[in-house]
């Protein structure tokens, strides 16, 4: 399967300092994020790479100062990279002029941020009709449009609210409206549930994958919550002093930890939650009997898995048998989780 | 002000304090030894002061280079071009008001109209009780007999305040967006805050003509270094992630500053009007030192003759006009904007605006009909200033009341003020500049160190040593009797939470009023004499000290006078030991704006009659005397500065060093 690749971030480094650039081309290969802190500067972003293709959903995890923030704001060059390239649909972001990045971004681009951003002197409606009225659509569609954004996140009749008189959720519901009003093909989350209380949070959460359903973006989500990352990302990329230290499906990051951080980080993770049949599912030994559903979590499984008696476990995924499961292998993660 | 001492490297540690304290007590032992030896007569006279003929003449060369300024590289013509544009504004406006015979012909509006637009305006506002301020300070105004001159007064601060607010947000903004502006713009705001205003007042004469042009520009000026100050911290001060959700919308540099910059920083901008409005009014009024018509020059004149009845009057009025002023615009500082139902009809929206305009055209029409809707005449006004004089003048001459005040001004002259200023006259030149050295370096450290020797060696070298230590002498009085009344009173106050507030919300509403207000009560008290010039800078620099002892104290956190409190110390035991130290720097800031609040009255204070800096500057505004006016003028600005370095510099060292917030 070759996916369209959306964003392309090839070693690229985001430097904070006096003279980043001067510095980053003369600092010795290996350096850590230690030596470069000793040196005076901050590595936001180190030497990164990672493709996010059409119509996945990206989830960026890490602890706070993990750089996976500035990460994201390099992907939309709110930071300019100090080293490496990043291409959005082929074009590289470094090399666009001030006004083709100001068209990108009118047209391609959709972001949401943990406190919201929203303008306080504009009313709901204002604020999500901003984009369209900064690139210059006349006022009659871009109500029409703003409205309808509006619907779509569940907010109709607060239109002419201001963001102070809203709740927490219901004002980072304006910010999502806000994101999408320009229909963006690529969306930036920077942990926007993070600033909820958890009951808001996981209706928002709910909300935002209902929406995705809907909509399927290209996204790249920030949290700093594995909960969340298990629940909706595609893929999970996990970085650390700015360094993205393993990406890959969530099964995977939680089998087989690339690092010793990794390993930490996924320690405490319920993997019988994560790890669905089909990972476990070997090519090779069909086994026998009633298949079991791909989709299934090894504790979706548990039940089965310990009255059934078969050795190896078919495993099927619409309606064809893609391999078996080794059900002493299952057991051995489901009791790992208790 | 504190900006400038805010990039300095703080050194903190305890060996640097000692040597610190080490070398202000050897400065300190010189200057001692010094001023023995000038009383055992010892001393050459050459280095009790310094000779004339080793003066710089200053004065004659500010004087070359404003005549190189004003005439070669023709400065005047464009000021005088400028004044002409200035000039229309105000004629506009002096038509409005008060019915001046220029273009557009159309005024005065009847006050009636202005008094009822006052009230829409304040009930939008702040409700009822703004309303009726709004309305009530314009109809004790029209009914007193003053609508005139208050109008003259309005009507120049109507195009000052706008003119200041546009100069000051610009300025604001490209502070905000080039650092070098930033950094060229500062230490001359620095200066700006502490130059006396007559230093503003004969530059404005020269240059903009005698009257509301040069009112207005002197009033400009003024007002300016708040705004840029206020614009530059709001702008500092929107979230990075509203500026970051306004880069995604696709705003280019221009959308962004208008869409997101400003309205975000709308809380700070506002503050700035409201000190805009405030500072322009105070100013306004003393505009007429410079022949300035209006509430200023009444009050001066009456003042000068001591009518004290009218002075009161009038006194009422400004204090009037300052708290609505001060009041609305602070209301709107917080008005937040608030939704309508969605379906709310067009007028039902804009009820207000429309309401305005219906009180307004309904008074200017019923003003065709009815005489004293359009202006209270020349004997149907209500002043009772021959009464309230008769009053005032009888209760100041009860034997019991006159004998307070002549034992008052009898202890103070005689025991303190005088000795201490004839003490301070005795003090070498080298001592005395000694003596701040090592003041500015026990608290402030090197730098202010530097800078107060450099300033107060300025100060020698001007010509104008003996007057500017008088000037000092009436601060350091002043505000150490204010120190005494103050800093208790606050302490009181702060007890109880309710004090707190009762006695906060006086000094802001004190702290509204024009300086000009201050002379009228210590007049009264005291006449004309130089009591009343310690006695008006007291009360102003008492505001600050009162205000800051309040807020530092209840500031304190309460976990740690809990904690006092648990480890059973009485109350005085915590005041002493917990609130006072922790409450210290902040009211070092108030201590500081006491002095510069000082610096500021003993200025003024030139009217009633003194030996100081401020006479000799009153003196050059009836001449053309630019050069002298200049020297006088920064002589006043680099003392201010010396303590405000000084005291800034310490209070921020030692904020740091308590962990408190800025």
């Amino acid at each position: 399967m070759t996916a369209e690749t959306v964003i392309s971030c090839k070693n690229a480094w985001k430097i904070f300092g006096a003279d980043p650039e001067k510095y980053l081309r003369s600092m010795p290969a290996g350096h850590s994020f230690d030596d470069i802190r000793a040196d005076g500067y901050i590595a936001g972003v180190k030497d990164v790479s990672i493709d996010v293709t059409r119509g996945e959903m990206l989830v960026i995890m890490g602890l706070s100062g993990s750089g996976k923030s500035t990460l994201v704001r390099c992907f939309s060059r709110l930071h300019d990279i100090t080293g490496g390239t990043i291409a959005v649909e082929g074009q590289d972001l470094m090399s666009l002029s001030e006004k083709e990045l100001i068209e990108l971004r009118r047209n391609k681009m959709g972001m949401v941020f943990q406190s919201f951003g929203l303008l306080p002197h504009r009313t709901v409606l204002e604020n999500v009709a901003f984009p369209l009225e900064m690139r210059g659509q006349d006022k009659h569609a871009r109500r029409e449009r703003a409205l309808e954004v509006v619907k779509l996140v569940g907010l109709e009749g607060r239109e002419e609210y201001f963001p102070r008189e809203l709740s927490g959720g219901q004002q980072q519901r304006v910010g999502i409206a806000r994101s999408l009003a320009i229909e963006p093909d690529i969306w930036f989350l920077d942990e926007p549930f993070s600033a909820l209380d958890p009951l808001i949070r996981r209706e928002m959460q709910d909300e935002f994958l209902r929406l995705q359903g809907m909509l399927g973006k290209t996204i790249v989500f920030i949290t700093h919550d594995f909960d969340e990352a298990l629940r909706l990302a595609d893929r999970i990329a996990i970085m650390k002093d700015g360094a993205v230290e393993q990406c890959d499906t969530p099964d995977q990051i939680v089998l087989n930890p690339a690092t010793e951080y990794v390993r930490k980080f996924t320690e405490e993770i319920d993997k019988a939650r994560v790890v669905r049949a089909g990972v476990l599912a070997q090519g090779q030994v069909m086994g026998e009997g009633e298949p079991v559903e791909a989709s299934a979590s090894v504790q979706d499984l548990a039940r089965l898995l310990v009255q059934d008696a078969r050795a190896v476990i078919p495993v099927a995924q619409s309606g064809k048998v893609i391999g078996g499961m080794d059900r002493a292998a299952a057991l051995e993660i489901l009791l790992e989780a208790s | 002000m504190a900006d400038i001492t805010s990039d300095l490297k703080a050194d903190t540690t305890s060996p640097a304090h000692w040597s610190r304290g080490k070398w202000a007590s050897v400065l300190l032992l010189v200057a001692v030894m010094l001023t023995a030896l000038r009383y055992g007569g010892l001393l050459p006279d050459t280095l009790h002061r310094i000779p004339e003929a080793m003066i710089p003449p200053f004065a004659a060369w500010l004087d070359v280079f404003f005549n190189f300024v004003k005439d070669d590289l023709g400065l005047l013509t464009l000021t005088r071009t400028l004044t002409e544009g200035l000039e229309w504004l105000l004629d506009i406006t002096a038509n409005l008001m008060f019915g001046k015979r220029r273009w557009p012909f159309v005024g005065p509006i009847p006050w009636t109209a202005v008094a009822g637009v006052a009230a829409v305006i304040g009930y939008y506002l702040g409700g009822w009780r703004m309303a009726v301020l709004g309305a009530g300070t314009f109809i004790w105004t029209a009914l007193i007999g003053q609508w005139t001159i208050a109008m003259e007064t309005m009507s120049v601060l109507m195009v000052a305040a706008p003119l200041a607010f546009f100069i000051g947000l610009g300025l604001g903004i490209l502070a905000w967006k080039y650092a070098a502006v930033n950094r060229a713009i500062k230490p001359i705001l620095s200066v700006l805050q502490t130059l006396p205003f007559f230093t503003y007042l004969l530059p404005a004469v020269i240059f903009f003509k005698v009257g509301p042009t040069a009112g207005a520009v002197a009033t400009t000026i003024y007002a300016i270094p708040p705004m840029i100050l206020m614009t530059t911290l709001g702008l500092q001060k929107v979230p990075s992630e509203v500026v970051e959700a306004g880069n995604m919308s696709g705003c280019t540099k221009w959308q962004l500053l208008r869409h997101v910059y400003l309205p975000s920083a709308r809380t700070e901008i506002l503050v700035g009007v409201n000190q805009v409005i405030m500072l322009c009014l105070a100013m306004v009024v003393l505009t007429a030192f410079i022949g300035m018509p209006g509430l200023g020059a009444k009050l001066l004149a009456m003042m000068g003759s001591f009518k004290l009845g009218r002075s009161f009057e009038i006194g009422v009025t400004i204090v009037l006009l300052a708290v609505t002023l001060d009041r609305m615009s602070k209301a709107w500082v917080v008005k937040q904007p608030v939704h309508f139902e969605r379906g709310t009809p067009w007028w039902r929206k804009h009820i207000v605006l429309l309401t305005g305009i219906g009180v307004f055209v309904f008074f200017c029409v019923a003003a065709q009909f009815v005489q004293v809707f359009a202006e209270i005449g020349r004997k149907q006004n209500f002043s009772q200033g021959k009464e309230i004089d008769t009053l005032i003048k009888g209760f100041l001459a009860l034997d019991p009341v006159q004998n307070t005040t002549q034992a008052i001004r009898y202890v103070l002259n005689v025991w303190i003020l005088n000795p201490f200023r004839d003490f301070l006259l005795s003090i070498p030149t080298p001592a005395f500049i000694l003596l701040v050295v090592a003041f500015a370096l026990s608290l402030g450290g090197r730098r202010p160190a530097i800078y107060a020797a450099i300033f107060f060696g300025l100060v020698a070298l001007s010509g104008w040593w003996d007057r500017s230590v008088i000037t000092l002498y009436s601060v350091i009085s002043a505000v150490t009797l204010a120190l005494l009344i103050g800093v208790p009173l606050g302490i009181v106050a702060a007890r109880s939470e309710k004090w707190s507030q009762r006695v906060l919300l006086a000094c802001d509403t004190a702290q509204t009023f024009p300086s000009f207000i201050y002379l009228i009560p210590a007049i009264m008290l005291f006449g004309i004499t130089a009591t009343s010039v310690v006695m008006s800078i007291l009360i102003f620099a008492m505001v600050p000290l009162t205000r800051y002892t309040i807020e530092g104290l209840r500031t304190v956190p309460p976990e740690m006078t809990e904690a006092a409190d648990m480890a059973g110390a009485t109350r005085m035991q915590k005041l002493m030991k917990v609130q006072l130290p922790l409450a210290l720097p902040t009211m070092a800031v108030g201590f500081n704006q006491a002095i510069m609040f000082a610096f500021f009255m003993v200025i003024i204070a030139a009217f009633i009659g003194t030996q100081d800096l401020g006479q000799e500057l009153q003196r050059t505004l009836a001449g053309t005397d630019l050069g002298k006016n200049f020297v006088l003028g920064i002589c006043v600005s680099l003392m201010a500065l010396t303590f405000d370095l000084t005291i800034m510099k310490w209070a921020t060292e030692r904020k740091k060093a308590l962990g408190l917030p800025d």
